[in-house]
């Protein structure tokens, strides 16, 4: 007869020692998932626009732009930032406004343009009177193929907005390498105002100039990825 | 265990009574579920009958259904007769169930039936793929099948009640489709509306990887490829309404929100919506390059360089 299991003076079963190993092995692959789906599920930290301290029913969403981020796990990749409600930069590409409402948006932008894949998309669609204001001077359309060109656009497409940024001479001295950047380097100031629509509602919004330098067709990397090139615009009650 | 005389011809007898009682079944139950196929459900089958090629798909499920009915039934009615025939009664004891024979002139039946379905059916469908011009689908920049109307690159004007086809070049590009029309200017949109009663010719292109024009209600589906040209060519019928259009090709992280929505719309109204979009546009159709079957990819990676006016593969084409 088999001597049974012993441990610290406690005898041990069989079954007592197989629910062991199954409950460990459980919490083991359990452990493993709950990483892995984490890790899947990981998105950057949501922003909510202010209220407007001079106008009604509007709030304010100030963005930037660069061709770096300089932080995170792709320091090198292009991205936007958007400043928090205590005045703080945070890295990501996921705005948070109010249903019902005018969304008064400032972007700063830091990085160089080129042409479009596409010249539509130098059209501005969906803001307040169809223009946006690049420093200070209302455009609603871009010719990417000339001077800097777009660096990126604001394109949500069941939102019907589309806002292309207009970029800045790559070749500045005091060109931004890397963000969060400040006024002090090179930049370009463009404002928009867009209503949020009439119900809650999670809208994709992504850049259309393939921006993602080394990838295939420029269509990859920060392209692909939430909190870069890509991100959604949270309409809630 | 051998069968007595008796026996043998007890079962044969069994066997033809039962067998007849399950073709008169399978045939009442085919005649009405056929007829329910053919006229209530068939016409609300999808893809509608928007445009010639819809109705052209619609025409085939329908026949595709109503031959699978009597296939389905033989199954179904057999599969019945035999839970009640053969089950295990109450008290009965546990034993083999009867030897079963083979029936040649039955079998022969099913062999035949079965060659003839499945050929007729293979023939039945190339004939519709021919007969109906491709029945909606990309056929590549030389389609062999297609309407004569359009086997030549169709020229000049759209006109409501014209011959001459209205030219939509879909533009496929992560993640969004866009419309342009080279007859309004070579005015581009993000929404696809096109008139009744009109024909119809799709070039579908690409501007980076290969996606998939799927027009849904039109019963169009054609394959977007970089520097192809992929045309399907279809008729509007006199039914309006929205059409639903997606990828379907998987194409990156935001394939499945690449969709969107357009409208058939009386010609007549149409033809204000274009000259309308043709001027509300036509500052960015300006920064457009000319209409072309397909434009190039510059390969330099990041950036545009799409569209180069140069582009010796442009393939430029004048309305």
């Amino acid at each position: 007869m088999r001597k049974p299991y012993v441990v610290r003076g406690l005898e041990l079963s069989k079954g007592a020692r197989a629910g062991i190993v199954l409950v460990s092995a459980a919490v083991a692959i359990g452990l493993i998932l709950f990483g892995i789906f984490g890790y899947l599920r990981t998105y950057p930290p949501t922003v909510a626009a202010t209220p407007s301290p001079t106008q009604p029913n509007t709030v304010d969403l100030t963005l930037q732009v660069e061709g770096a981020v300089g932080t995170g796990p792709h320091p090198q990749w292009v991205g936007w930032y958007a400043k928090d409600a205590a005045g703080k930069w945070v890295r990501t590409t996921i705005w948070q406004v109010p249903e019902k409402t005018y969304v008064h948006v400032t972007v700063y932008e830091y990085d160089s343009g080129g042409p479009l894949r596409n010249p539509y998309w130098g059209k501005v669609l969906g803001t307040q009177g169809g223009v946006i204001y690049l420093n200070g001077k209302p455009v609603s359309v871009l010719d990417a193929a000339s001077g800097n060109g777009v660096a990126h656009t604001i394109d949500a497409p069941t939102l019907g907005l589309n806002v292309p940024v207009w970029g800045v001479n790559g070749n500045a001295k005091n060109f931004c390498q890397q963000g969060p950047c400040n006024p002090s380097e090179a930049h370009n100031v463009i404002t928009f105002t867009f209503y949020s629509g009439n119900h809650p509602h999670e809208y994709r919004w992504q850049c259309f100039i393939p921006c993602g330098v080394g990838y295939l067709m420029g269509n990859g990397g920060p392209m692909q990825e939430t909190g870069y090139m890509g991100g959604f615009i949270k309409v809630v009650a | 265990m051998a069968l007595t005389q008796q026996e043998l011809e007890e079962r044969k007898a069994f066997a033809r009574t039962k067998g007849w009682q399950i073709f008169a079944v399978w045939l009442v139950l085919t005649a009405i579920v056929d007829y329910l196929v053919w006229f209530v459900w068939g016409p609300h089958m999808p893809p509608g009958t928007m445009t010639t090629s819809a109705a052209a798909q619609q025409f085939d499920f329908k026949v595709l259904a109503a031959l699978v009915v009597p296939v389905l039934f033989m199954v179904w009615v057999y599969g019945g007769f035999a839970l009640v025939n053969f089950r295990a009664r109450k008290g009965e004891e546990d034993e083999d169930g009867i030897v079963l024979f083979g029936n040649r002139k039955v079998q022969g039946i099913w062999y035949v039936a079965s060659t003839v379905l499945v050929l007729g059916l293979a023939v039945f469908g190339t004939y519709e793929l021919i007969g109906n011009h491709d029945i909606g689908s990309g056929s590549g920049p030389s389609p062999i099948w297609n309407y004569s109307w359009a086997k030549a690159t169709p020229q000049g004007p759209y006109a409501p009640g014209g011959t001459t086809p209205l030219v939509v070049q879909v533009i496929a590009q992560q993640w969004r489709f866009t419309y342009r029309y080279p007859q309004f200017g070579g005015m581009e949109t993000t929404e696809l509306y096109l008139p009744t009663n009109s024909r119809i010719v799709f070039d579908v292109t690409s501007l980076d990887v290969i996606h998939d024009f799927w027009a849904y209600q039109l019963g169009v589906k054609a394959d977007a490829n970089p520097d192809v040209n992929n045309i399907a060519t279809t008729e509007t019928t006199s039914q309006t309404g929205r059409i639903t259009v997606r990828c379907d090709e998987l194409c990156g992280i935001w394939h499945g929100a690449m969709y969107n929505y357009g409208e058939v719309i009386p010609a007549s109204q149409f033809e204000t919506w274009a000259q309308t979009m043709e001027a509300a546009n036509a500052q960015v159709t300006k920064l457009l390059p000319p209409f072309a079957l397909t434009y190039t990819p510059s390969y330099s990676g990041a950036g545009g360089g799409y569209y180069p006016s140069y582009d010796p593969n442009g393939h430029a084409v004048s309305y």
